[in-house]
């Protein structure tokens, strides 16, 4: 270890003026495993793609400080520039050909070929393959790895865990790579199978290999890693010796240490202040036995078959006129819960909405008990990016709840435009939505003014509880205290229910009475929002709260 | 398991369907056995060569190449300048090939460009440009050939001087490569009766005693369709073979294990589009005649129908398909309209019926490639979900 | 200003409606009459525009270009056909039916007065429910296919001709204006409309402004009509849903439409509209062209509405009058034109490489996303 494999000198980066990344420096030597750990939105990603050459960094005005690999000064271009110097890098989602055996994937596009004059005529691509020499270089790369998978297995036949020791063998099997960047190899593995891939990992490190571990299981990264890199807000915290820190200690570092303590929003008083149902309260009342009242609304068992974002088994309640976070790290399911909730992703369990039961798996029954919904996916579900504003704006008002037509109900009803454009325009002055009027096209304006869209088409349903995703992501930032101010007021004047799902941990806690977090597709624990960071942390680490949370509000 | 027993009947059905329909329609027609074979060699002949010229693309995922009809133009525009220069025989079949080629490269890097421009709808928009290209064909061949392009033979032109005649008979070149190794297979009357009609003893017979009648093989054309299917059989190992494969069944790990997407796409239907134009020649050589303005039009539909009746589907074929295909096609081609007089005394109706089953085969063969797509689509996500939780 | 014209309007649209100007000018000096050309332009128009009109409702649902408008003309032809064989029973029954319910203005005069609109309206009526169940189906086999309805509307289109050619052999037909006369079943090629209602729409309020222009008014009025209830339907709520549907599938169904349901609905409309398209066609052409004869009758439609100025996905009112203006005017004046000054007649390759060369501009079009 005399000279560092990779050395990071001062790098940074900005977007558009939002800086992401300010003053990385560290170093790699060979063999050595570093655990590099962080919130979404801390700055790995981005990190990733300035070491990998992604055009996304150069397009956007390339990045600060120096990159040297064996204290050579490198700056690559592309992601094939970054392989070639022996960097190899396994991504979170597989990229796989389902129909090619392990060998075909694993030697894809660097297959061995059986060379003949025909090569001097046409190129190299007309030779044929040499299947032999292939199946023994796969199984070569598999053996390092210490798996027992047939070189000649189809890639769709095999178990999840199995597709990512063949992305890793891909990358052992470039004979230059000394370098690996693993982002969450893990999430998609059963236990038993994480814990063979650490075990591969570590011979792999014997063998010279340089492995830069990214996940969120800290007991992982406790285990398998020598140094531990904590990223925040895309400054590097922390870079110590793995067993110097507690998983604890690390989930603190990640979130952030209580710097200003938030004054605790005002709690809501159990009693309700109207419900829809007035008799049933008073029913359980006389009951005497329980307090409580009827909930907003009551998630029982909840599972949401969303890709990527599945939900497994969710239960929660949410008082009225109450803001409710959910939070969570990207994948883990708590963008399932609201989608699922409103019908669009196939779901099951029970979700009772002041009491009354709601029909799952039909968004026209959710909308119909005016529950309104802003997605994450702005521009693939949020909005008709080719109308102009106030089609988007009514149009889910006018489907739903009749409004904004006029005519003979059911029979024959014409759109009343001067109505669209009157709603339309009522909330570009309130929500100040930049544009040229209510008949410009969305897809013609700013992610942040789409997002004021979004809000005014929930908005116009009138809703009793209105359920948000993602609300901030992709907006800068002024719109993005605008949002946020515009949701909470919302909540005061109209008492509404609001139910905020967001990654971004801090932006919950600012706005919301009480946060849940999810973790794999469960919910790991429900806090006031005035917990400290930490526990927090600690829980979408998958150190599972104790029940406590449940009540604790 | 049902669903594999589903697949499996899926998969089958149509050739099935088909060796169904002849069953009941050979009977029908009334032909003899021998009359049958010999039409189904010579049209395996005259037609598997194009055929064969769709497996490239569908290989590298992009469908049916309804713009083979290019390569086809290609070839024809080939045998009409060797028919005006008077180049006869194998040597006029290579010429026409030579002409041919360098007009189905670029034909064929047009229509690549175009298709890369439209993913995911290759098959309509190669569709759309096979009309538009034939407009762009008969504008040459009706206009400027004659006026541009100088054509010196009077018997090709229209009478007003330029424009070639809707009918060109390619006395030239007719059967040459069908006769180049003439074979004969026959029983030992039928040999004696097929060499005193021909009268010619440069004929190769084969004895097959039990035969009634006698076959002729074109033996030769036989041979390059061979060739060709050892040519695909190769092209399949190789390297490029292997990057199409790879970008057939996923463009965007393909491109992102650095395989030039978008070139080896071209390159798929470059030589698709050289084939057929080598096909077509082939297959006009056995016909003999020339219709200018309409050989080709149903080069495209009539070859896609064959491959498609022999069980392949719009994302996965082989050879097997071609021939299989080729045989229970042709074989409803001939006997339909025979065995519709014979049933209804009418042999319109038999040949409207083996037009309509062309089409409605390739209306099936798409609604089931699009209906099991849109299924996987389904399934793999669904298989997302793991176990779920809960009850 | 002229930039944004130019932005707004297209390439492809000005370099055709330059080179249409171009031959309107040219005309006069090769021998061609201005207002012929414009007349038979008008009268095209006219013939052709509910077809042209056809396609919106499936463009605007995002079912993609109506290549399956073969199967909304074999309906029409249906009920051509059946409208001709039951032609005297029909107005027959309908001076039974008046006298029974007592409508006193139903007469038999007026009936035998009025001979030709009973019978292309009765024709309508038939055509419309055999439209509407084929849409249906259509549209049903088009949900399960999303993503390559193009190329299957197309061979749905062409399976159908050619099923209905074996059809219009075995189908008890009896009427002998209709059935081959040495056969004496099976219909024949082309049944000529004359005595049944030629020109039916071209004739009605027709304004002769010299004898050679003549403005079909009643064949225009007809178009508009339909025009206009087209545009009233994309108005009401199904018809925005609809169009949100092509728009966004995604954000429909969040919105609680269903997006599937709204599909079949425009497959259907389109198909009918097809089917009543090709009635207005044939009044003014005066044959009923059966067999082969719809085969490529798609092509033109779609490639007018894609002149005027619609996209894939995005279509309207005004695409299709723009649209079936400049290729009826393209088809009208190059015959014409073109020929008396080449001596040849050009106007089929140039119908090719203009009407394919649309449909292919469109089909490579970038897509948003």
């Amino acid at each position: 270890m005399d000279s560092p494999l990779l050395q990071l000198d001062h790098v940074g980066k900005e977007f558009y003026g939002n800086r992401v990344l300010k003053d990385i420096s560290f170093s790699i030597g060979p063999g050595e495993i570093i655990g590099l750990v962080g919130e979404n939105g801390a700055g790995k990603s981005t990190l990733l793609n300035i070491l990998f050459g992604m055009p996304v960094i150069s397009s956007t005005g390339g990045y600060e400080g120096n990159i040297l690999l064996d204290g050579k000064h490198v700056q690559f271009s592309s992601p094939n520039q970054a392989l070639a110097a022996g960097i190899g890098m396994v991504h979170q989602e597989f990229s796989l050909i389902p129909g090619f055996t392990a060998t075909e994937n694993i030697l894809l596009n660097r297959e061995n070929l059986n060379g003949s004059i025909m090569n001097y005529i046409f190129s190299e691509r007309v030779s044929t393959l040499d299947r032999e020499a292939m199946h023994s270089r796969a199984s070569a790369a598999l053996h390092t790895l210490g798996v027992g998978i047939s070189p000649d297995m189809v890639v769709s036949e095999m178990p999840v865990g199995y597709k990512q020791f063949i992305e890793i063998a891909r990358e052992i099997d470039r004979k230059n790579t000394r370098l690996l960047f693993l982002d969450e190899p893990t999430a998609v593995l059963a236990e038993s199978e994480a814990e063979i891939l650490l075990t591969a990992l570590k011979r792999l490190a014997r063998s010279g290999i340089a492995i830069v571990f990214i996940s969120h299981r800290l007991s992982e990264v406790k285990t398998l890693c020598s140094r531990v890199l904590v990223l925040r807000d895309g400054r590097l915290i922390t870079d110590v010796p793995a067993e110097s820190l507690t998983t604890r200690e690390i989930a603190s570092l990640m979130v952030g240490r209580e710097s200003e303590r938030r004054e605790a929003p005002q709690e809501i008083p159990d009693e309700p202040v109207e419900t829809e149902n007035a008799d049933e309260t008073l029913t359980l009342k006389k009951g005497g036995k329980k307090k409580k009242p009827k909930p907003a609304l009551k998630v029982e068992h909840l599972w949401v078959d969303m890709p990527g974002e599945t939900v497994r088994d969710v239960s929660f309640e949410v008082k009225k006129g109450e803001i409710f976070g959910i939070g969570g790290l990207a994948g883990h399911g708590k963008l399932g819960i609201p989608n699922g909730i409103m019908g669009l992703y196939p779901a099951g369990g029970k979700v009772r909405l002041f009491g009354k039961t709601l029909t799952l798996n039909k968004p026209r029954a959710a909308l119909g008990r005016k529950m309104a919904f802003v997605s994450e996916d702005r521009r693939g579900v949020g909005l008709l990016l080719d109308e102009p504003i106030d089609w988007n704006i009514t149009f889910t008002a006018m489907q739903t709840q009749g409004r904004f037509l006029f005519g003979i109900p059911y029979i024959f009803q014409l759109r009343n435009e001067y109505a669209m454009s009157k709603e339309a325009q009522k909330f570009i002055d309130s929500l100040a939505i930049k544009c040229t009027g209510p008949h410009q096209k969305a897809g013609e304006l700013s992610g942040g003014n789409q997002q004021k869209v979004c809000l005014a088409k929930a908005f116009t349903l009138r809703p009793n509880i209105l359920l948000i995703c993602e609300p901030t992501r992709g907006i800068d930032i002024g719109a993005k205290s605008l949002v946020l101010n515009t949701l909470k007021n919302y909540n005061r004047e109209n008492g509404t229910t609001i139910i905020i799902t967001s990654s971004e941990l801090e932006e919950l806690r600012s706005v919301c009475d009480r946060v849940a977090i999810v973790d794999e597709g469960r919910i790991a624990g429900i806090l006031p929002a005035s917990s400290p960071a930490e526990d927090f942390g600690m829980l979408m680490m998958g150190q599972t709260h104790s029940e406590e949370g449940e009540q604790s509000a | 398991m049902i669903r594999k027993l589903f697949d499996i009947i899926a998969n089958n059905a149509v050739p099935a369907v088909f060796i169904i329909i002849s069953a009941f329609a050979i009977p029908l027609s009334g032909y003899s056995g021998t009359y049958l074979v010999q039409e189904l060699i010579t049209r395996i002949g005259r037609n598997s060569f194009l055929i064969l010229s769709l497996l490239i693309p569908i290989m590298a995922g992009m469908g049916l190449n309804f713009g083979m009809v290019l390569g086809a133009m290609a070839g024809q525009i080939g045998l009409l300048l060797i028919y005006d220069w008077g180049v006869v025989g194998i040597p006029g079949m290579v010429l026409a090939c030579l002409i041919g080629t360098p007009i189905a490269v670029l034909l064929g890097m047009f229509c690549g460009a175009v298709l890369n421009r439209a993913k995911g709808r290759e098959m309509v928009t190669s569709y759309i440009l096979g009309f538009f290209i034939n407009g762009v064909y008969q504008m040459v061949v009706l206009y400027l050939m004659g006026w541009v392009i100088p054509i010196t033979n009077p018997t090709l032109l229209l009478s007003r001087g330029y424009g070639v005649r809707n009918a060109v008979s390619l006395l030239g070149i007719r059967g040459v490569l069908d006769n180049l190794l003439p074979t004969v297979i026959a029983g030992t009357e039928g040999a004696k009766q097929f060499l005193s009609v021909q009268g010619n003893g440069a004929f190769f017979v084969m004895h097959l005693p039990f035969l009634g009648g006698a076959i002729r093989i074109p033996l030769a054309t036989l041979i390059v369709i061979g060739l060709f299917c050892v040519f695909i059989v190769w092209f399949r190992k190789t390297k490029l073979g292997q990057d199409m494969r790879a970008i057939g069944q996923s463009q965007s790990v393909a491109d992102s294990a650095g395989i030039a997407v978008n070139r080896t796409r071209i390159i798929a239907i470059v030589i698709s589009t050289v084939l057929a134009c080598y096909g077509q020649i082939i297959y006009l050589q056995n016909m003999g005649t020339l219709n200018t303005y309409n050989s080709h039009d149903q080069t495209g539909m009539f070859s896609i129908a064959a491959l498609l009746i022999g069980g392949a589907s719009v994302s996965h074929a082989s050879i097997a398909n071609v021939f299989v295909g080729v045989v229970l096609f042709h074989l409803m081609f001939i006997v339909a309209p025979v065995a519709g007089k014979n049933l209804v005394g009418d042999a319109q109706i038999g040949e409207y019926f083996r037009v309509f089953v062309s089409y409605g085969i390739i209306a099936l063969a798409l609604v089931l490639h699009a209906w099991r797509r849109n299924r996987e689509r389904e399934a793999s996500r669904r298989s997302l979900r793991g176990n779920k939780g809960g009850e | 200003m002229i930039t944004r014209f130019i932005d707004k309007a297209g390439w492809p649209r000005i370099i055709i409606a330059l080179f249409l100007l171009a031959l309107f000018i040219a005309a006069p000096f090769v021998g061609v009459r201005v207002d012929t050309s414009l007349s038979n332009t008008l009268v095209r128009f006219g013939m052709n525009g509910v077809m042209v009109l056809a396609m919106i409702p499936m463009v605007q649902a995002g079912c993609g270009l109506n290549f399956g408008l073969p199967l909304g003309i074999i309906a029409g032809l249906l009920g051509a056909t059946l409208s001709i064989e039951f032609n005297a029973e029909i107005m027959t029954r309908l001076v039974e039916l008046a006298g029974q319910y007592k409508i006193t203005w139903l007469t038999q005069e007026f009936v035998d007065n009025w001979r030709a609109a009973i019978g292309f309206g009765s024709a309508i009526v038939i055509a419309v429910p055999i439209a509407a169940v084929l849409g249906w189906f259509y549209g049903k086999l088009l949900n399960r296919v999303k993503g390559d309805e193009m190329m299957i509307a197309t061979y749905v289109g062409f399976s159908s001709v050619s099923f209905m050619c074996i059809a219009w052999l075995l189908m008890p037909y009896k009427h002998p204006a209709m059935v081959w006369g040495y056969a004496g079943h099976g219909l024949r090629t082309t049944i000529s409309v004359e005595g049944y209602w030629l020109h039916v729409l071209n004739d009605s309020l027709a304004v002769n402004i010299n004898e050679h222009l003549k403005i079909p008014t009643g064949m225009l009025i007809f178009f508009a009509v339909m025009a206009v209830l087209v545009w009233v339907f994309m108005r009401t709520k199904t018809g925005t849903a609809m169009t949100a549907a092509g728009s966004n599938p995604e954000f429909a169904r969040a919105s609680g439409v269903n997006v599937d349901h709204m599909r079949t609905i425009s497959v259907m409309l389109s198909t009918v509209l097809g089917a009543i398209g090709i009635l207005v066609y044939q009044q003014s052409f005066g044959f009923i062209q059966l067999y082969m004869g719809p085969f490529y009758m798609a092509l033109p439609a779609v490639a007018s509405i894609l002149l005027g100025g619609a996209s894939v996905n995005k279509a309207g009112i005004l695409n299709v009058i723009v649209g079936t203006f400049l290729f009826q005017g393209i088809l009208t004046m190059t015959p014409s034109v073109i020929n008396s000054y080449l001596q040849t007649d050009m106007s089929e390759v140039i119908r090719l490489i203009v009407s394919n060369g649309m449909i292919l501009y469109a089909l490579t079009r970038k897509v948003r996303g």
